[in-house]
């Protein structure tokens, strides 16, 4: 058994578009964007819709469940991870569709597997935003 | 419109140093503009089209003309990381064929042992940063999502990767600059530390300070050379990016690229006899053989064993200057340096060690920025002078 790293909580930068997005994780919700045009979900959130060119998107607020497409165990991280580790980066699949980068934590990182299903956690930065992550479903 | 016989890579030069403590950027980027021109026998006045990506210094190519004293009628600052240099050659091609350019000159230069690397991708203002780059994501923790995932679904493993890194580490030894000139086995590489599991150290390339240049020049100058020229074939270029969440990073841009490459050439994989294949990390390697439709998608594990890669007898012999993986990976990036050994291949003048009898048709392809989220992709297919 390998516990995950405690993870540091770098701010990410937030701009008019984004803003409702980063509310929201403030009030734990996890919220992506559908487009009314051709009824898709995406991700990162944007404006325009990527699949179909509408601006005719929307908010949606997930279940924040989810499952592991595919992990990396970072043995030792660099940048605002230097030294932490180990740790993992992981691609989840929302339920509601797209497939998000993040962090899969409070787990045994030697018994991870894809597939696995995970919910949202967050983790608050120093800016007026948190960070969704996931660990595994009890 | 194709660039079939439009262009020739008359020129190709590879900085002989790893790593290089007592030199400017610009001043290498200089050096190795000025090797190329040599080998072509041609000289800096005789360039009026310049390319370049990312790694060099100042606005586009603008500053770098300033430094070297060029005049240009055409530039092209086409940036997609790794992959810069070999969808530049494509460019170049294109606007000598449309008349714009008779002698375009290529440099990669980088000195990333001296400088802090962009090992991590936290980003610098793309709209994607603050989604991604709070998560931690190293470039090798990028390509071990990849890794993974290939394992899943479709059973490759850590000892078919490191036949990859073999293969390569088999060339480095003939290699006299190579970074890591010598020998390992399957087992050394399993060994080695995981640095983003289920990647080992091994799996991994190198880093380097260093770069090379290239010179494509019109037919009308390449007649006029004493040189051995390569002719271009044809191009394909593609970037992939994580279209909108429905994310598989079991395949690279290389499976756009490379059939628009082959369609142009006119011919097929099976006509390739020595291929320079993007190796960033032996992952890559798989992934893009694949793609590139050397085999049937997810076999690339079996596809590498019983020394298919190495020169000059495996049923592909790949990256016999030892690749990213054991040579160079200048800037780290790896573009320039995987055509810079096909030339040298279709030329007769790799190491004769490793040197493929009766190389006809070569093949250069290169991957730029993180397979598993945005990458460039571009492939470039290569034949002797009279092919």
């Amino acid at each position: 058994m390998t516990e995950s790293a405690v993870l540091p909580n770098p701010a990410p930068s937030i701009d008019p578009e984004t803003k409702p997005y980063w509310d929201a994780t403030l009030e734990g919700k996890l919220i992506i964007r559908r487009c009314n045009a051709c009824g898709e979900n995406h991700w990162y959130p944007r404006t325009m819709c990527p699949f179909c060119g509408s601006v005719e998107t929307e908010w949606l607020e997930t279940a924040g469940k989810g499952t592991i497409y595919t992990f990396a165990i970072t043995r030792k991280g660099l940048g605002h991870y230097g030294g932490v580790g180990p740790y993992v980066l992981a691609f989840v699949t929302l339920d509601e569709g797209p497939t998000m980068l993040t962090n899969i934590v409070e787990c045994d990182v030697d018994a991870l597997q894809i597939g696995d299903r995970v919910e949202v956690v967050f983790h608050k930065t120093e800016a007026e935003a948190a960070l969704p992550r996931f660990r595994p479903v009890a | 419109m194709s660039i079939r016989g439009a262009a020739f890579i008359a020129g190709a030069y590879e900085h002989p140093q790893r790593v290089i403590p007592d030199k400017s950027l610009g001043q290498v980027h200089a050096e190795v503009a000025a090797g190329a021109l040599a080998d072509a026998g041609l000289s800096f006045s005789d360039v009026d089209a310049y390319y370049c990506a990312g790694d060099a210094p100042g606005l586009g190519g603008i500053s770098m003309a300033d430094y070297m004293g060029l005049k240009l009628r055409h530039i092209d600052s086409t940036e997609t990381g790794g992959s810069s240099y070999i969808a530049h050659i494509g460019h170049a091609a294109a606007a000598i064929k449309a008349g714009k350019a008779s002698v375009a000159l290529i440099t990669l230069a980088g000195l990333p042992r001296q400088m802090s690397g962009n090992l991590v991708m936290e980003g610098g203002g793309a709209p994607e940063d603050a989604f991604e780059g709070p998560f931690g994501p190293t470039v090798h923790g990028l390509y071990a999502l990849a890794a993974r995932r290939h394992m899943y679904e479709f059973g490759t493993t850590s000892e078919q990767l490191a036949e990859i890194k073999v293969a390569a580490s088999i060339h480095a030894q003939y290699n006299p600059n190579a970074m890591l000139p010598k020998p390992v086995t399957v087992e050394d590489v399993v060994n080695s530390p995981m640095v983003s599991d289920p990647l080992h150290r091994l799996d991994c390339c190198v880093v380097t300070d260093g770069g090379g240049a290239l010179i494509v020049v019109s037919p009308e100058i390449a007649r006029d050379l004493d040189r051995s020229v390569v002719k271009v074939l044809g191009h394909g270029e593609a970037p992939k990016h994580t279209n909108g969440g429905k994310v598989d990073v079991t395949f690279t841009g290389a499976r756009w690229s490379g059939p628009a490459a082959f369609a142009e050439a006119g011919v097929t994989p099976k006509d390739i006899d020595y291929a320079s294949i993007y190796d960033s990390f032996t992952i890559t390697v798989l992934e893009t053989i694949e793609d590139l439709g050397f085999c049937e998608k997810g076999k690339g594990g079996e596809f590498v064993l019983d020394g298919a890669l190495q020169a000059p007898f495996g049923k592909l012999p790949f990256n016999t200057d030892g690749g990213g993986l054991a040579n160079n990976h200048p800037a780290n990036r790896g573009g320039m340096t995987k055509v810079l050994e096909a030339v040298r291949q279709l030329r007769d003048e790799a190491h004769p060690a490793v040197q493929v009898p009766n190389t006809q048709i070569a093949l250069a392809h290169g991957t730029g920025g993180s397979l598993p989220t945005r990458m460039g992709a571009a492939t470039v297919i290569l034949g002797r002078e009279d092919a």
